[in-house]
Parts: structure tokens; sequence; C-alpha cells
């Protein structure tokens, strides 16, 4: 949206265009993915992927570039057949349905909006292919939800990536499809315009109530908008559930450093005392509860987040039970407004970071300082040390 | 002729700041300009000028300007046959053109990968030997004892001496291979700009591939079409090679007739004929591009 005042089109519309174009969607709708696989010549883009859409969510598939993402999209769209596996919708196999068959949209990557059409007529065009009834009605309704009325008449190329880019939702939505697929619809835009369409998207969702799945490589795109948010990573998937559970309970160090940021360190399980573990760390004890560790013996990676980590004087006083890693040195610190963001070298040599927030209740520290680093034992978590520390780190990320 | 979106958009954006002053323009069109003066402003003067001279005279005599507008009257009353056969006999290989090469075109721009500048390479090929020679050789093709003929008799298509040389059939095929290039180059060039994801997303919108087809592709080819079938349809009617290689005296075509009167130094007429020939084939054109403009074809 390029304007911020207030909306006149509410649910109302989104009601209206939906009794207009009349395909309610059928209860029972999920979207199940059963050992997809997709291979082209010699390289496996999707592998064996197992996935299941709740009807009615909104789903977010993230990854970084090249993991397989709009491949998974396409083969739902059924522009790519799969190589192996299979494809149901409302339980009905799908698998080699043609595209123009399918009761699915796509709002493509690249709006892929017909040049010599109206956005009018661009919008109408699902419908009249579907010999649907009442299709100006319709299409006028669903300008007005996706605020391009005065622009009807119009051709794409007059219009803005953000006008166009609403206008390829509206041509993909106005066919009620069971599942609307997004493919980074909101990867050409500006961060202002993407974060309003953001809330946009999320709004017309919530109103229309249909399925979307939301390919991005934007963590924080994901997080904010979907119920549910699936980590795809070399074509298979890493993890998958609601943004906090994924944010705070990562089972991968790839889901760890790809969304959001994570320290990662060394360590090994001396053992078990009732509800915690107990981890050993370059020499420092810690307690770590038993439901954190996505690993429980053995070599782990200890894990945890820099917003939960406290930056303390060496021997000041706590106000409830802390992990604690003693003897780190400063190296680093950056004010950003919000917080501040430290680096501290700690005495194995890794560089850990902790993110204040500028409360004004902590002390501030100063690069060389000595320092203590602690957190509430509950933050920490556990992962398999067989995973690379690093994977996921270097995430390709415009936002 | 192309969409008018893009020419829309440039005009709504500032003008551009002229980097050339008033006469540098000038200067750069002056070559141009007396190129057209010298050999197409004069030679048109001429020529109309020619079809009004008084018809009695000849070479030698010299002709004189009697503004006898009746050459107009005579040639059309005479070779009214002829001009309509031209006009025929050309829409007829456009038609053809456009059946061999609409498909051409589209297979060239989207199915033949790595075989794209080859293709496009067989295209112009023939551009390589004279028009003269390319259009000799079809007397071979279709000379009486040559297999096509031979075949089509063998299956009862022609008759017990059934000719496929010297006549109409020839002459239209003459010229269908002689221009079906005009027709495929422009076609490629406005096929291959056309986005493939724009296939599917017709795909994704509920049409099947004929629909995509008909209101997707077709449309945005429009442009090409309309060049390509005023590239094909402008010489082809004004052709005289391939009825004098490939027809008879009954498949003349107003090309035939100009050169005739021509030899026979009946310039006035030949001047008149012309004219006439010039004249129909601007209304056409105009009629046609005034369709294309507006409907785009569909
Ligand atoms: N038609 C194809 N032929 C061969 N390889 C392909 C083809 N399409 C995709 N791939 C490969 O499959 C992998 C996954 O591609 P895909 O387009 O699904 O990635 P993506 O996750 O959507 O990436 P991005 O975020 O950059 O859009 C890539 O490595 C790509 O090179
Ligand atoms: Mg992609």
């Amino acid at each position: 949206m390029t304007d911020t005042s207030p909306r006149t089109t509410g649910p109302g519309a989104g009601e209206a265009v939906g009794a207009a174009s009349g395909n309610a969607v059928a209860g029972g709708a999920d979207l199940v993915l059963t050992g997809v696989t997709k291979r082209f010549t010699d390289f496996v883009a999707v592998d064996n992927l197992d996935l299941t859409v709740p009807q009615g969510s909104f789903f977010a598939l993230l990854g970084p570039s090249g993991c397989g993402k709009t491949t998974t999209l396409r083969m739902v769209a059924g522009l790519e057949t799969p190589t192996e596996g299979e494809i149901r919708l409302a339980g009905q196999d799908i698998t080699h349905l043609k595209p123009y068959r399918r009761p699915v949209n796509t709002v493509f990557q690249s709006y892929a909006l017909f040049p010599h059409l109206t956005i009018f007529e661009n919008v109408a065009f699902g419908l009249r292919r579907q010999g649907k009834p009442d299709v100006d009605a319709a299409v006028a309704a669903m300008l007005d939800l996706v605020e391009l009325s005065d622009l009807a008449s119009r051709r794409p190329a007059q219009l803005s990536g953000g006008q166009q880019q609403r206008v390829a939702l509206a041509r993909a939505l106005i066919n009620r499809p069971q599942v609307l697929l997004l493919d980074e619809p909101l990867g050409a835009l500006d961060l202002k315009l993407r974060r309003q369409m953001q809330i946009e998207l999320k709004r017309i969702q919530t109103d229309v109530g249909i399925t979307f799945v939301h390919v991005t490589h934007d963590q924080e795109e994901a997080m904010t908008m979907a119920d549910t948010v699936a980590v795809m990573n070399r074509g298979v998937i890493e993890q998958m559930g609601a943004p906090m559970d994924l944010y705070e309970h990562p089972m991968t160090t790839f889901v760890a450093n790809f969304l959001g940021q994570s320290n990662l360190i060394g360590g090994r399980v001396l053992g078990s005392d009732g509800a915690d573990l107990e981890v050993e760390v370059h020499g420092t004890r810690l307690r770590v509860p038993r439901s954190r560790g996505a690993q429980d013996t053995g070599e782990v990676w200890v894990g945890i987040r820099p917003e939960k980590v406290q930056v303390c004087a060496p021997g000041s006083a706590d106000d409830g039970p802390r992990s604690r890693l003693a003897g780190g040195v400063i190296t680093d610190a950056s004010f950003i407004g919000v917080s501040t963001q430290y680096l501290a070298r700690m005495p194995w040599g890794q560089e850990l970071m902790a993110f204040e927030q500028n409360t004004g209740a902590h002390e501030q520290f100063r690069v060389g300082d000595h320092v203590e680093l602690r957190w509430v034992p509950e933050h920490t978590f556990l992962l398999d040390a067989d995973q690379d520390a690093n994977a996921g780190v270097e995430r390709v990320d415009e936002g | 002729m192309s969409h008018p979106a893009p020419t829309q958009a440039a005009e709504t954006q500032p003008p551009a700041k002229r980097p050339l002053g008033g006469w540098m323009g000038y200067l750069l069109l002056a070559p141009a300009a007396l190129w057209l003066t010298l050999f197409f402003i004069v030679p048109m003067a001429s020529m109309v000028s020619t079809s009004l001279y008084d018809p009695t005279g000849s070479l030698e005599s010299g002709y004189a300007m009697t503004g006898h507008v009746q050459n107009y009257l005579t040639v059309l009353a005479d070779y009214s046959e002829q001009f309509l056969r031209s006009l025929m006999y050309a829409g007829a290989a456009t038609i053809a053109c456009i059946i061999l090469g609409y498909p051409l075109a589209y297979a060239i721009a989207f199915k033949a990968g790595r075989w794209k500048n080859l293709m496009l390479v067989a295209v112009i090929a023939p551009f390589f030997t004279s028009f003269l020679i390319r259009t000799l050789s079809w007397q071979l093709i279709l000379g009486d004892q040559a297999w096509v003929a031979d075949t089509l008799r063998s299956l009862q298509i022609l008759g017990e001496n059934g000719r496929l040389l010297d006549t109409p059939v020839a002459v239209v095929t003459g010229l269908t291979y002689n221009f079906l290039p005009f027709m495929v180059l422009p076609l490629y060039t406005s096929l291959e700009k056309i986005d493939p994801r724009l296939h599917e997303a017709g795909a994704d919108l509920y049409a099947s591939p004929f629909t995509t087809f008909r209101k997707v592709t077709l449309p945005l080819s429009a442009p090409g079409l309309v060049a390509g079938t005023l590239l094909t349809f402008i010489p082809a009617a004004g052709d005289y090679i391939n009825v004098e290689l490939l027809g008879n005296p009954q498949t003349q075509m107003i090309g035939n007739v100009i050169q005739n009167l021509f030899d026979g130094g009946s310039y006035p007429e030949a001047a008149a004929l012309s004219v006439t020939l010039m004249a129909v084939i601007v209304v056409l054109v105009l009629l046609y591009i005034r369709k294309a403009g507006t409907e785009e074809l569909v």
C-alpha cells in the first residue's frame, strides 16, 4: 500500500468477493506432500519432502537461495512434475493433474502479469476462463480489496512495483483457490513497502481464510506472517513449527543460525540430575533443562541466543539462578540505538555475541573490559555436535 | 501496431532534454532526406505525371502532357482481371505464409533450445542465392516429370495429364516460398519477446494450452503478425517473376502487365497502372493496420 490513510475496505469486501466468485473452500482441504522428490538430470532440487499444510493456515516456506522453495511450489501448482512422491489436496491425488485443472493459484516471483491486458482484465482472466458469472462485480470488489480500483483501466507497465504486486495477488486470489501459492511476492519491494505489504497480506489471508503457502528467504517475514514456518535447506525440511517454537527450540544448527542468531559453544554432557542435564563447557559446568536438549548424551553444541545473554562485571550480584561463563573480554561494542551488541572473547578463543537492551538498567561496557556472561538456564539449548556450527550463518537476507 | 502501454508510460515522463541543437538534428536528417527526394519523391512525381501523358505518343516521337486522366479508366477497364488476380494470389500466399510461418516461428522461439540460432540461419540461408535462381529451381521441383507431380498423379489428386507447372498453384507456391522469411522473422522477433512465464500464468489461471495461445500468445505476437503480413503481401502483390517462371499467360499478375506495357513502350498506361496499384495497396494497408490496431487481431 502506498498510502497510510484509513482503510475503506475491510472484511466486508473480502466476503463480497467470495460471494461473487462463489467458490467456497471445502472443509478438510489440507495440502499433503508425501515423499516428494524432484531431480533435474543429476541435481536433486527437492529431496523426499514430507509436508502437511493445514487448511486455512498461513504457511511459510523459509530457506536460503537455491534450497528448492520455488521447485516445491511449482510442483504444487502443477508447473513441474515430481520425480517421485505424491501430492494430495483435500484427499485428492493431484500429483499429475494439469495446472489449469488444479484449484491452486500462484503469485509468481516476477508477477508475470499479462502486458496486453488492462489491470481489470488481468484480474478477470481466471474467472473468465472458468466461465464464472458476474465477473465484473467480482473484479470490482477484488480491486477494491487491494485498493486498485482507480487503476483498473491501466496496463501493467504503467504501474509501480508495489501496485503490480497487488495486481498479481488480486489476479490469483479472485479465483478463491483452495491453496494460494506466493513465491517471494515481496522480494522486489523496498523495505518500507515490504513491511506494509506483509501486514496487508496477513490481513487479507485472515479475511478470506484461504490456505497461503508463502515462500521467502526473509526469516523476519516468515516469522511475522506465518502460523507455521517450515525451514528448508538443500531440498529437505530441517524443522517445522510455530515461529516462536522454531525460534526457542531450534533442533539443528542450521535453524539456530538461519532463524535469528545463536552462540554455539562446544560442550559435553556429563550426566543428568533429575530434570536437568549437567554439561561441561570448556571447564565450566552448566545446568540445562532436559526438555531443552535435542541431544542428551555425549558431545553437544550448547546454544544460547545473543539477546538472552547478560553482560556483567565479574563477581556482580544475580537476581536468580544463572548459567555463567567467566573470563570474557569485550572485543567489540556497537551501540545501535535500541540495544548494544557486544562481542566477548572467551578464554578458549571463541567470540560470543550478547545483545543488551538499552533500558538503562545495565552497565555499559567498553572494548577491553573484563566481563562474565550470564543467562537463565532455561534459555540454553543443546544440539547434536555432529553438525556444522556455521550452517545457515551466511544467509542471504536483504531484509 | 505495438501495444500502447510502453509508449504511454514514456509519455508521462518529463520530456528528456534534447542533447542536440535544432540544426544538428536537421544535419543528421539531411542524407536521408536527400536520398528520399532523389530516389522516391522525384521518381514518384515523374511517374504520376507520366501517367497523365497522351497515350498516342511513343518513345521516338515523344509524349505530350495533356492531363489525360482517361489513362486510368482505360487500364482499369482493360486490366481489372489481373488486378484482382494479383490481390488474390498475394492474399493466398500471405495466408499460406502465416500457416507455415507461425508454427515455425513459434517453434524457433519456444521449442528450439540450443538449435535456435541454427534454425534462424536456415530461415535466412536462401537469401545467399539469387531470387531468380531460387524461383527457377521451383520449375524443376514442380516440373511435369518431377516426382511431386508424379506422386500427385498416382494418388489421383492430379488428373491423368494434370500439371503443376504453369498453374496458379505453382505461382502461389513460388510466392509463398519467396516471401516466407519475411513472415517468419518479424513473427519470431515478437514471439521471442514473450516471457515464457506468461504461459505458466495462463495455465495457472485455468487456461488450457490452446486458450493460453489464443488469449496470451497470439495477441502478444500481433505486432509481428502485422509486420509479417505487410512485408509479404505488398511485394507479393507487385511481383512478376513468379508468374514469368512458374505461371502461364492466364495467370498474369499486375506486375507482368506493367512490365509488358513498359516493354511495349506504353509508358503512360504502365505508369497509370503502377500508381493505381500503389494507391490500392496503401488503402488496403491502412484499413488493415486500423483493424489490427483496434482489435489487436483477436
Ligand atoms: N529447470 C531446472 N533445471 C535444472 N536445475 C534447476 C531447474 N530449476 C531449478 N533448478 C535447481 O534447483 C535448485 C532449487 O531451485 P529453486 O528455484 O527451487 O530454488 P529457490 O529455493 O526458489 O531459490 P531462490 O530463493 O533463489 O528463488 C537450484 O539449485 C536450481 O539451480
Ligand atoms: Mg525461488
